[in-house]
């Protein structure tokens, strides 16, 4: 490795790192039960929907932040967060896109997700989420002449009070970890989708979610529920303006499948990671994502392109209880500069003849550091089960670093578990190669991760496949010294 | 088409090369031969634009042009190839695909038109005869467990589809066979022409007996120590490189 490119390493900027000039409307820093009142008291909530905060709320004051993730930063002050930060809302209700700020709808178009009819997404619905709220959701009457309910979490309350109160929580109950516990008390906005028996959605969902208010915080929360023969492909995509400081980002996804039902859910997760000399700023990506397999035969599969953020913390997992029911798990976790990832999987087995699937692609560039953790329990009751895990890492320079730490827990002898690792790294030698044949350091880069991902980008919806592989590149550009 | 002049380069702080001058015309093979670790290599590195050398001064002149601020793949695009003694090995990329890209590269720059893998399918299948390698080669990873010849034969083959103006050829013959030699002398043969240059790195007057050089050059400790015509080739072969040290 030659010192002085190491030096040189110049970044690209972060093309989204821009602040759109909104009048907006915070919540003053700080939590307490007042605060929670006052955020669902502006969502127009239901009594069961307060409690549910309160409850939480109360239980996430007897926990303490976890320690055990092998990520370091600053101790996070909790009262010195906006919990709602909203673009101020014309005094009537949104019905169609007019009554959207036009300033609002320009963000979203520079962000590469046109909401408006002439423009929008072929193929894709959209919600697009600015800070605490949903700003539009794109295809709506489509969807529901198909079946398909998409919307945003706190209309879903309102119109489908059963549903939500049915499955809110009983995937990632409050009680699950301090992230989910604050998540239930103070959440705001998210995307409900609800696909009833028998109903295939006709095109791709995405959720886009932007922060935009300097010092608060997004807590946004996901319900997907899929009952008996559904299928839908949901995608995610996020980005940040550039602060000094830090936000704290603490989502919470549950997904559930009935029988013969499947959600394919994607992430491509860009949220600003820092300051790329100093390491300052950036998104705590601190995320809580299970889907539980209740029905036979269902299937919940995730795949994730991590990217960004300045520390990223999130385990996508599935609970798989019914019978012949699959779990998969595709990730690509890219860190760079002073980025840390700890991410990975757990895949619980219950149910017999379960299957899961874990691909996992770490690439640490920089002085980032890069983890897998996983977790891959066979239970007593899962007989016959099977999981596959791959593990593979990839090194870019000499001061970054990759951990993995595989857990697999069998109490079933029935049961089979099989587990490969590999680490490589890519030398300075190979991209020479490359450009001593004419190809530019940019394509080199794109294309040695592609060859390194390409059985997690070939789970990903075409449509943004290439996006992905784009992403990647750019954010490795000059990272080999 | 090239002009090496004065050219000093260090590695790590320490000098490597210390005053090469070097003058090749269209149409000329060189031969540089000389013992291990007098900068041979390095020498095919540095024009080429190896970022772990540092050119402390000195010009290197491609068509006219002062190339050594240029990066790598810009110096290639002009026409300049280097034929690697370790050719390093790629997992994960498609030899055929990671071709073909080179390929584009050159084309995108000559302003044609880029070729689909079908078309390149068929202006590759013609370089590989002549290099007599199977197409299921095409279909393995970059270098990726191929042996010492395939690798060198891969690098022949990545000269005839790239055609620079231009060729180092650094140990190409070292770990071949007499076939494999054969093989690829055929092949550098058949590309030679009045618009092209070739430089043969080797330490074998063998190659040297297939692929006739106009000019002999030794390399000692970083400098040319002598320069001939084939006869100097002849004359290191008899008695060794010490006759000159
Ligand atoms: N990374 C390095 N650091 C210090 N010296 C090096 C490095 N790489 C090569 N060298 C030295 O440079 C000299 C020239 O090497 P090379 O160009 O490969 O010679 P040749 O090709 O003629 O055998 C050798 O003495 C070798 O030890
Ligand atoms: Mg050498």
């Amino acid at each position: 490795m030659s010192q002085q490119l190491l030096n040189d390493i110049t970044t690209r900027d972060y093309p989204y790192g821009f602040t759109s000039n909104i009048e907006t409307e915070v919540a003053p820093k700080g939590l307490s039960e007042d605060v929670i009142r006052m955020i669902s008291k502006k969502k127009n909530e239901p009594e069961f929907m307060l409690e549910f905060r309160l409850k939480a709320y109360r239980h996430w004051l007897t926990l303490t932040e976890p320690k055990w993730p092998n990520v370091t930063y600053p101790e996070i002050n909790f009262q010195d967060i906006h919990y709602y930060a909203a673009p101020k809302a014309p005094k009537k209700k949104l019905e169609s896109l007019d009554d959207v700020d036009p300033e609002l709808l320009k963000t979203f178009e520079k962000l590469g997700i046109p909401l408006t009819e002439q423009k929008k997404l072929a193929n894709v619905a959209v919600d697009a989420i600015f800070d605490s709220v949903s700003v539009a959701t794109t295809y709506k009457d489509k969807l529901l002449k198909a079946g398909v309910v998409f919307c945003p979490l706190s209309e879903a309350v309102e119109k489908y009070p059963d549903i939500v109160k049915k499955y809110l929580g009983s995937v990632v109950p409050h009680t699950d970890n301090f992230y989910a516990a604050l998540n239930a008390a103070v959440f705001s906005e998210g995307s409900f989708v609800y696909l009833p028996k028998n109903t295939v959605s006709p095109m791709e969902l995405s959720t886009y979610f932007r922060i935009n208010t300097e010092e608060s915080g997004q807590f946004e929360r996901t319900l997907i529920v899929c009952e008996e023969n559904s299928y839908v492909s949901y995608l995610e995509g996020c980005t940040a303006p550039k602060f000094d400081t830090n936000q704290l980002h603490a989502a919470v996804v549950e997904l559930v499948t009935l029988d013969n039902a499947e959600i394919k859910y994607s992430t491509v997760q860009n949220w600003f990671s820092g300051d790329p000399v100093t390491g300052k700023g950036g998104i705590y990506n601190f995320v809580t994502k299970r889907g539980k397999c209740l029905g036979k035969n269902s299937k919940i599969s995730w795949t994730q392109i991590e990217t960004g953020s300045a520390i990223t913390w999130k385990y996508p997992s599935c609970v798989l209880i019914g019978d012949n029911s699959i779990g998969e798990f595709y990730s690509v976790a890219l860190t760079n500069h002073f980025q840390q990832a700890d991410t990975g999987t757990k895949m619980i087995h219950i149910g017999k003849n379960t299957k899961s699937t874990i691909v996992s692609k770490g690439i640490s560039a920089g002085k980032s550091h890069n983890t897998y953790r996983g977790l891959v329990q066979m239970n007593k009751s899962a007989h016959h089960a099977n999981n596959f895990t791959q593990c593979d890492s990839m090194l870019i320079g000499n001061a970054c670093s990759a951990n993995t730490f595989p857990t697999i827990d069998v109490k079933n002898g029935s049961s089979t578990v099989g587990h490969e690792a590999t680490t490589v790294k890519i030398s300075e030698d190979q991209i020479f190669y490359f450009q001593q044949r004419g190809i530019s350091m940019e394509d080199a880069m794109a294309t040695i991760i592609n060859g390194f991902c390409k059985d997690v980008f070939k789970e990903l919806p075409t449509e943004f496949a290439v996006e992905a592989t784009q992403l990647l590149g750019l954010k490795l550009e000059n990272s080999v010294g | 088409m090239l002009e090496i002049k004065n050219l000093h380069a260090k590695i790590n702080d320490t000098p490597i090369l210390k005053g090469i001058s070097l003058t090749i015309k269209p149409g000329e093979v060189h031969a540089i031969m000389g013992p291990n670790g007098s900068g041979k290599s390095t020498l095919s590195k540095v024009i080429s634009g190896h970022p772990a050398y540092d050119v402390t001064s000195g010009e290197v002149l491609f068509e006219g042009q002062n190339i050594l601020e240029l990066d790598p793949d810009v110096r290639a695009r002009l026409g300049l190839f280097l034929a690697f003694q370790y050719p390093v090995e790629i997992p994960g990329v498609h030899n055929a695909g990671f071709l073909r890209m080179a390929y584009n590269a050159r084309r995108k720059e000559n302003g044609q038109e880029e070729v689909d893998p079908m078309e390149f399918d068929e202006l590759i299948r013609s370089k590989l005869n002549l290099v007599e390698m199977e197409p299921d080669f095409l279909e393995r990873a970059v270098n990726q467990g191929f042996s010492g010849g395939e690798k060198k034969r891969n690098e022949i083959l990545q000269m005839l589809v790239l055609e620079p103006k231009l060729a180092f050829l650094d140990e190409t013959d070292s770990g071949l066979d007499i076939d494999a030699l054969r093989i690829v002398s055929k092949a550098v043969n058949a590309y030679k022409k009045p618009e092209v240059g070739i430089v043969l790195v080797t330490h074998y007057q063998r190659l040297l007996n297939y692929i006739v050089p106009d000019v002999v050059h030794v390399m000692a400790n970083g400098v040319i120590i002598k320069s001939g015509d084939k006869s100097l080739a002849l004359a290191l072969e008899e008695k060794g490189y010490e006759w000159l040290l």
